[in-house]
């Protein structure tokens, strides 16, 4: 036991790359929405092998260490604070037993992950720590973070200086102390990505682009579509020019992929996220390239997308 | 048939689709499931998960391992004469099903739609053999095609918000299995004691696609000793291979 949850923020949730080998039954993948910055987040807190980590949306919440820790924040900057003093985003910190850590409302992006040197320790469930909300699947019990949860954390062989400290003093935190041969994480940095309002998305055109017309296919890459305040980890709504199809968008239901733009009967654009359903109804015009998938994990609602083909 | 009856379609940089018509038909759905038994077998480098549905695969891949190009050619080598396999395992499982009461509250309402007797409903749901084209919406729901025209009806108008685990329902031409509890527009004419879908089992989906499911009837005090002897781990489904 290790992290007690004082606030939740808005929605937060355990997650790690998520819950693969099991779309043939059904089960929804789940997992981060934003795989850059999870990688980044357990790189510079020294976990190498998939560590679930907290994932806040818009609003970061409370959170109180029971034990020594180190964590690293990569993702939207919700300026995190240590007992009321500032704590870098993109870089690992040191938190001492007792003290509170606090993410406030994300400046620009919209998520923010939070790891910590050894991980968020929940049960495995079919293979993965990915919280499920609509299952009600791994991650904590099932569901979302509330108020007084205790989170347990893995042990880990890391260590890292206090950089706020004083160059002569030698402050140090140890996640799991007693141990020799520890790694230290001090000076790992990653550079932290601009997030725009204006989004380029580059798409691989398919599966069923053959569902549209050549009107259709131009309004899709010439229109500016705007993401709406029904977007959420199951997928990124928009509105915008509607795109022709050439007989309707209902298909005989087929495979869904972490970045389908499904088109809806009215013609609009819903793209398919990390808590996507397995398969769908619905023709999907082109498939986010993956690099970008990131960039759409931290767009708020009023951001606006342009649809780049790179096919 | 030969290979060019497969259309390869790009998912992203990441998956690609191999797709055998634009039909739900057991003759293309069992060329689906071919596939995937071929590519399983021959352990194709970089394939990450493999998701059959109506009438496509959709293959996902790891471009660190493999590209496009080369899984793509791969996948039209292994899709060629795949009517002359008998891959289908060929799995059919007895689902035991209490129907009416509190089990199938709307069996009903389908006397009066369809104008047969509750007996001839239940006589024509079990009597026929369904088979499971696919899995989705769910964890472990089944998407299974051969429903009787004659006991079809349009799904509810209003969904209901919660329908319990275990129900059998009718949504137009379909029937099938709520593998959780889950709000649903369904007309339920029943309900199995059997667990579709327990993510503590070591096989948490009861089907996979290819398999064959059967209904059959039984009293509301069968259901309730299955249900017990299902949690205490004394009964077994009876399965029958082909």
């Amino acid at each position: 036991m290790a992290i007690r949850v004082i606030h939740p923020g808005a929605l937060t949730t355990v997650q790690d790359l998520g819950r693969f080998g099991y779309q043939a039954f059904g089960m929804p993948c789940s997992g981060v929405m934003d795989p850059q910055a999870y990688r980044a987040a357990n790189y510079l807190v020294g976990n190498e092998s998939g560590e679930a980590v907290l994932e806040c949306t818009l609003f970061g919440g409370i959170y109180q260490f029971e034990k020594d820790a180190v964590c690293a924040l990569t993702g939207a900057d919700m300026l995190p604070t240590l007992d009321g003093t500032a704590v870098p985003m993109y870089r690992p910190f040191p938190v001492s037993r007792g003290q509170t850590l606090m993410l406030g409302t994300a400046v620009s992006g919209c998520r923010t992950t939070l790891a910590v040197a050894g991980g968020i320790d929940v049960p495995v469930v079919m293979g993965s720590r990915s919280t499920n909300l609509k299952c009600a699947l791994g991650g904590y019990s099932g569901r979302a973070l509330q108020a007084g949860d205790v989170l347990p954390v893995g042990a880990s062989k890391i260590f890292c200086k206090d950089i706020s400290a004083a160059p002569d003093s030698s402050v140090a935190a140890i996640a799991c102390s007693g141990s020799e041969n520890l790694t230290d994480v001090s000076d790992r940095t990653v550079e932290a990505p601009e997030y725009s309002e204006d989004l380029n998305i580059r798409v691989i055109l398919g599966p069923q682009d053959d569902y549209f017309t050549e009107k259709g296919l131009d309004t899709f890459f010439s229109g500016i579509y705007t993401v709406s305040q029904e977007s959420d980890r199951m997928g990124c709504r928009l509105s915008g020019p509607a795109i022709e199809s050439k007989n309707g968008t209902d298909i005989i239901s087929d495979a869904i992929v972490f970045g389908s733009i499904q088109v809806t009967p009215a013609g609009l654009p819903i793209i398919l996220l990390a808590d996507r359903q397995t398969t769908g109804g619905y023709a999907k015009i082109a498939t986010v390239c993956s690099d970008d998938l990131p960039k759409l994990a931290q767009a708020r609602p009023g951001y606006r997308i342009h649809f780049e083909d790179i096919t | 048939m030969t290979e060019s009856s497969v259309r390869i379609l790009r998912s992203g940089d990441r998956a690609l689709v191999a797709e055998f018509g634009n039909q739900i038909e057991p003759a293309i759905n069992d060329r689906v499931h071919a596939l995937e038994i071929r590519i399983r077998e021959s352990c194709v480098p970089g394939v990450t998960e493999l998701v059959p549905t109506f009438r496509s695969l959709l293959i996902c891949y790891d471009p660190a391992v493999t590209e496009y190009e080369r899984i793509k050619a791969t996948v039209r080598q292994l899709a060629q004469n795949l009517d002359a396999l008998q891959e289908n395992e060929g799995r059919t499982l007895l689902i035991p099903c209490c129907y009416g009461s509190h089990f199938g509250p709307d069996l009903k309402d389908m006397e009066q739609h369809t104008g047969l007797s509750r007996d001839e409903i239940i006589a024509i749901h079990s009597g026929t053999d369904y088979r499971v084209y696919m899995l989705g919406f769910l964890p472990g729901f089944v998407y299974l095609g051969g429903l009787d025209e004659r006991i079809a009806m349009p799904r509810l108008s209003t969904p209901r918000v919660r329908i319990p685990k275990g129900s059998v329902g009718i949504g137009g031409s379909q029937t099938g299995v709520y593998p959780l509890d889950s709000p649903g527009g369904w007309r339920l004419i029943g309900s199995t004691p059997v667990n579709f879908y327990d993510p503590e089992r070591e096989e948490p989906v009861l089907c996979r696609a290819g398999d064959t499911i059967r209904f059959y009837p039984i009293t509301s005090a069968e259901y309730y000793d299955i249900h017990r002897m299902s949690a205490q781990g004394t009964w077994t489904l009876e399965i029958r291979m082909k």
